[in-house]
């Protein structure tokens, strides 16, 4: 048994989502909750912090993962027996126990057959009305935004639901989703049970004809499922080895799978060409993906720069359901405009503000759930526009996890308030106050005489080198930077002109310059459990050759940074830039020597953003909670995650 | 979105002076037989864009373009029509609006535009940088009907060679100087501090304002009432703000209550490093360069999107744009005409009848009702309804709107001839305008006239 429950954990969501998808998203949180207080013993030394990530962040953070385990047939018993155990823990929460408490009589004689035929029926419905009842409300909102004195309304929009389908399909998509929802609660449970058996039923049909899946497994799940549903574990399965058997993640609730319907994953294989063209139907920006890409990077996402901005400028009116704030920081992502990891978590939590702001909970509706979705939406055209850092991914989990713990007593405007000030404190904690602990801890390493080097442009360390000077210490800050970016320039440009003394050179001179330098001052896009801290790429370098000078390396990174997953390189996680960046020069058209070679076969560019650092080469890590060596980082994020969430 | 859309419609434009009538304004000319408001609300409409407001000079015109839009939009689009007086300016009307403007920002979109531009990139650009207004610009539009190959016209339409003067930064981003190419004669003042600010400055005249604009609300309503002298948003407005920007008056208002606001608060220090953890992210514009550089300095944004070369803009704003906007409609951009084309690339409605004999060419439109006779000839041409043309009858590179009537033996060419005319017998007419329901005598031979009764 002992042997079972580590998996379990990892297993668990899996059967969960096999369940009934109109659970709601609090539910699963909290029962995810229930099982932690109510079976403390799975809770073992591995195993919490696998079960800390609350099931509605799960897409988001960047966690590693176990390798698929659904093509091999020796999960299902596993599987089964994971089922039995978790309907010990919690049996209201999964839908296997469900089922056996369901009385019989509905479902007894040809469950397939017979609860097809009521989900057409009741479906059709929904179909008809539903767009309308959307399209009135909208049409009454319109004319009663703008105020009829001295305008003469010619026309008045009462728009068919045809029409309005052809204005945007994305538009009609999300509509339809929100509006099947409040029918569903109209439905009784028994009702929703049958329609969601047809469902499945007829998933199963379909396949069966296609005769994909082989009959020996259907038999061997069903034998492990229970009787009542068995044409409806194919159907599932088939879903699980499509969707997500590379993205190998734990799977939380229903909005989860909705969300896997908006949003690529941020990790997937791109790579993988069946993925890559089911991501791109549903994706909002347009991605042309560059032709001629590194073999070892395939993996991850490169576009054709360019593309994606004017096809996304011209969406703007189209993108109906999109918030103006966070469109606009869409756009200021893709375009480089924003760049760096807490100017870009800043945008990003500012946005939900305006956000939440603007929320009004549709009729009928939750706003937990609602604003959840929503914010999903809204984050996976996000990570459309650039991918995800995992200072936001944490940053995303917080918020979520807070619409998640709003207490449903609440008016609709005071959770808006708490929810706002939830996401002000932790710009204010967890970004900027920490960064006030980290200057305050880092200067007292500063001595007079020091030179101190940096490379690019961290915004933690500007505000130690500022501070520094503040208190008049003496010292010297040699600024190293790279093309094609050249963010030290910009850092450099404004410690002249507060009168610190600089030097300013380039990465190739790195090991020449190191010679005088007392201490390395770095930066951190994160810093994963292993201590190796995964930044800006060329940090690993001059944390290399520092420490082959012996120079003491010391890495500034705010708490919220941090991240349980481990990284030994920079391959398997990483993003790919501009590939035109590092081959042209702007504005210097003499010394673009490999004009009109970009598209040829034999030349493939490589724009890396990030690489990981191992923690031998850091001597400390300077973060709130204190100034720790790499080794450490595995305490704070386990001891500290849970308050992060939390705040 | 938080955009508000107006559609400047003008009223009875003076340089299209025979072919706009007191029944015919400027928003309703016929466009291959559809109005050319209808291209900008069809334009609007498919950028999701249904919530309008249309300002038209004068009650009558007014009314006019009222009605046609509740005819036709009803149902699709909710649209209001707000009629100002006449001859205020495009700044007039503004602010004869002004007090229905609530959005953030607002799209100013003219009339009188037949396009393929979507103005969702102008808006995209303009929250992209928080601009104060955002000008799209575009390729000069190749004029005279000289691609077509006519012969008629191009003694006459030498246009000046270059409409608009603009001064872009080197990232093609903002506008540092603009000024109509006809007010400069000889030399012209640029703005000594912006050049030194941007450090560099491209001065164009490939391209032309397009009368698409992006203007943030507060800051437009703010010149209107501060310059009552403003007559038109882009000789004085725009010039005004691009001259300015380095110097702003406009948005400093509200930066200081906004500052203000933040001194009150007891989380000042985290405001400023909040902003400044932002603004030290992104590559600054040369407005944050000078800025930093001299303090109390307030400054706004003046953007541009340039439009790709491959899209189609034309404006009508002449009568040669008129006849170049029909003949571009039915010829190379038949995509924004909404019509389907035959085989032989024209429309001949169903139900006009043609006589034995007669030829209808590429690149033409017959409307509907409309009788031709026997051994005619019609190319490069837009017919309306119910014309009635009798026999021997050559039309070339010609417009003729409904109802109009052409005797037999007429020859026409690059003329528009405006609905309930009539012309009789073996009239010739070569570059020429008729009036509506006006009346050319037979026979007579007549280059480069306008009829109209006087």
């Amino acid at each position: 048994m002992e042997s079972r429950r580590n998996p379990r954990a990892v297993v668990d969501p899996k059967v969960r989502q096999v369940g009934f998808f109109t659970s709601s998203q609090p539910d699963s949180s909290s029962t995810q909750q229930q099982q932690q207080q109510t079976d403390p013993i799975p809770a073992s030394a591995s195993s919490p912090p696998v079960s800390t990530i609350s099931p509605s962040g799960n897409s988001l953070s960047p966690v590693m993962i176990p390798p698929p385990r659904l093509n091999s047939s020796d999960t299902f018993p596993l599987r089964g027996a994971a089922a039995g155990a978790s309907s010990a823990v919690s049996p209201s929460s999964f839908s296997y126990s469900n089922r056996r408490d369901f009385p019989d009589g509905s479902t007894t004689a040809s469950p397939g057959r017979h609860s097809r035929g009521s989900f057409v029926k009741s479906s059709t419905p929904v179909a008809s009305s539903l767009p309308g009842i959307g399209m009135d409300s909208m049409a009454a909102a319109k004319s009663s935004s703008v105020p009829a004195s001295g305008l003469t309304t010619v026309s008045v929009a009462t728009m068919p639901p045809g029409l309005a389908e052809k204005a945007s399909g994305m538009e009609v998509q999300s509509d339809q989703k929100k509006n099947s929802k409040p029918l569903k609660e109209k439905t009784t449970k028994a009702e929703r049970r049958a329609i969601q058996e047809a469902q499945r039923a007829a998933k199963a049909a379909a396949k069966a004809d296609g005769g994909k899946v082989p009959p020996g497994t259907s038999a061997s799940v069903a034998s492990t499922s229970v009787k009542v549903a068995k044409p409806a574990k194919p159907s599932t399965q088939k879903n699980e080895v499509s969707v997500a058997a590379g993205v190998t993640e734990k799977k939380g609730g229903p909005s989860e799978k909705d969300r896997k319907k908006d949003a690529p994953h941020p990790r997937m294989q791109y790579d993988d060409e069946s993925r890559v063209v089911k991501a791109k139907r549903r994706a909002v920006v347009k991605q042309t993906e560059a032709k001629n890409r590194v073999e070892l990077f395939r993996h991850l996402p490169q576009y054709e720069h360019g593309t994606q901005l004017p096809d996304l400028e011209t969406k703007f009116f189209q993108l109906d359901p999109m918030h103006p704030a966070v469109y606009k920081v869409g756009l200021q992502y893709l375009s480089g405009d924003i760049s760096g990891g807490n100017a870009r978590c800043i945008a990003m939590l500012q946005a939900f503000q305006e956000v939440v702001k603007d929320y009004s909970t549709p009729p009928e509706k939750n706003l937990n759930r609602d604003m959840t979705a929503k914010i999903s939406s809204y984050v996976s055209f996000l990570i459309e526009c650039r991918p995800l850092s995992i200072s936001m991914g944490n940053a995303i989990r917080f918020v979520k996890n807070r619409i998640a713990k709003l207490p449903i007593t609440l008016s609709e405007s005071e959770a808006k308030a708490a929810l706002q000030s939830d996401i002000e404190r932790f710009i204010n904690d967890k970004i900027i106050g920490a960064d006030m602990v980290i200057v305050k801890h880092a200067v007292t390493k500063i001595r007079d005489g020091d030179v101190l080097l940096t490379y690019g442009s961290p915004t933690a360390v500007e505000m130690i080198l500022l501070h520094a000077h503040e208190l008049k210490k003496k010292f010297r800050v040699l600024v190293v930077d790279s093309r094609p970016k050249l963010e030290g320039q910009l850092l450099l440009r404004r410690l002249i002109k507060r009168g610190i003394s600089c030097t300013y050179t380039h990465i190739n001179a790195i090991s020449y310059i190191m010679h005088e330098v007392t201490k390395v001052f770095l930066g951190a896009s994160s810093v994963l459990s292993n201590g190796t801290v995964y930044s800006r790429v060329g940090t690993a370098c001059v944390a290399m050759v520092a420490s082959a000078f012996r120079v003491p390396v010391l890495v500034c990174c705010e708490a919220y940074k941090f991240h349980e997953r481990v990284q030994l390189d920079s391959i398997c996680s990483n993003e790919l830039g501009d590939p035109n960046a590092i081959s042209k020069v702007h504005g210097r058209e003499d010394i673009n020597y490999l004009d009109g070679l970009t598209n040829n076969a034999n030349l493939q560019f490589l724009n890396l953003m990030y690489d990981a650092t191992p923690s031998d080469y850091i001597s400390m890590i300077i973060t709130d909670y204190g100034m720790v060596p790499p080794t450490s980082v595995p305490v704070i994020v386990r001891e500290y995650q849970k308050e992060h969430l939390l705040v | 979105m938080d955009f508000q859309v107006v559609i400047l419609a003008g009223g009875f434009s003076s340089n299209l002076v025979p072919l706009v009538s007191k029944e015919v304004p400027k928003a309703l000319l016929p466009v291959a037989n559809r109005p050319v408001l209808s291209y900008v609300l069809d334009l609007l409409e498919s950028n999701n864009l249904k919530d309008l407001i249309v300002v038209v000079e004068g009650e009558d015109a007014a009314l006019k373009v009222g009605g046609w839009i509740s005819s036709a939009c009803v149902d699709r689009l909710h649209v209001e029509v707000a009629a100002v007086a006449e001859n205020i300016g495009t700044a007039g009307a503004l602010r004869a609006i002004a007090h229905h403007l609530t959005a953030k920002d607002i799209l100013i979109v003219s009339g009188d535009i037949v396009s393929d531009i979507p103005p969702g990139a102008v808006a995209a650009t303009h929250r992209r940088h928080d601009a104060v207004v955002t000008v799209m610009l575009c390729a000069q539009p190749v004029s005279g009907p000289s691609e077509s190959g006519g012969s008629s016209g191009k003694d006459k339409t030498k246009k000046p060679a270059c409409e608009d003067i603009v001064g872009l930064d080197s990232w093609k981003q903002f506008l540092l100087y603009i000024a109509k190419g006809t007010e400069i004669k000889k030399d012209t003042r640029v703005n000594k501090s912006i050049l030194c600010a941007a450090g560099k400055m491209e001065l164009r005249s490939d391209l032309m304002d397009s009368h698409i604009y992006a203007f943030k609300r507060s800051v437009l309503q703010e010149v209107l009432d501060q310059k009552p002298a403003f007559r038109s948003l882009k000789q004085d407005v725009l010039p005004y703000l691009v001259r300015t920007q380095l110097r702003s008056d406009v948005s400093s208002d509200q930066n200081n209550v906004e500052e203000n606001g933040n001194g009150k608060d007891n989380m000042q220090n985290n405001e400023v490093v909040l902003s400044q953890i932002l603004s030290n992210a992104s590559l600054p514009s040369f407005h944050q360069v000078y800025e930093s550089g001299l303090d109390s300095r307030k400054t706004h944004k003046c953007c541009v999107y340039i439009a790709d070369e491959s899209k189609i803009f034309v404006r009508l704003n002449s009568i040669q744009a008129f006849m170049d906007v029909n003949r571009d409609v039915i010829g190379d951009a038949n995509h924004l005409s909404g019509y389907s084309f035959s085989a032989h690339h024209n429309i001949v409605h169903p139900s006009a009848e043609l006589g034995s004999k007669t030829t209808v060419g590429p690149h033409c439109m017959l409307g509907e009702g409309s009788q031709v006779g026997d051994k005619c000839s019609v190319k490069r041409s837009v017919i309306g309804r119910h014309c009635r043309i009798g026999s021997n009858v050559k039309i070339v590179n010609s417009v003729v709107m409904d109802h109009a009537t052409i005797g037999d033996g007429c020859s026409i060419q690059g003329s528009v001839i405006c609905s309930n005319a009539q012309l009789q017998e073996r009239a010739t007419l070569r570059d020429c305008q008729v009036e509506a329901g006006y009346i050319v005598c037979a026979g007579g031979e007549h280059k480069g006239e306008t009829f109209a009764r006087r």
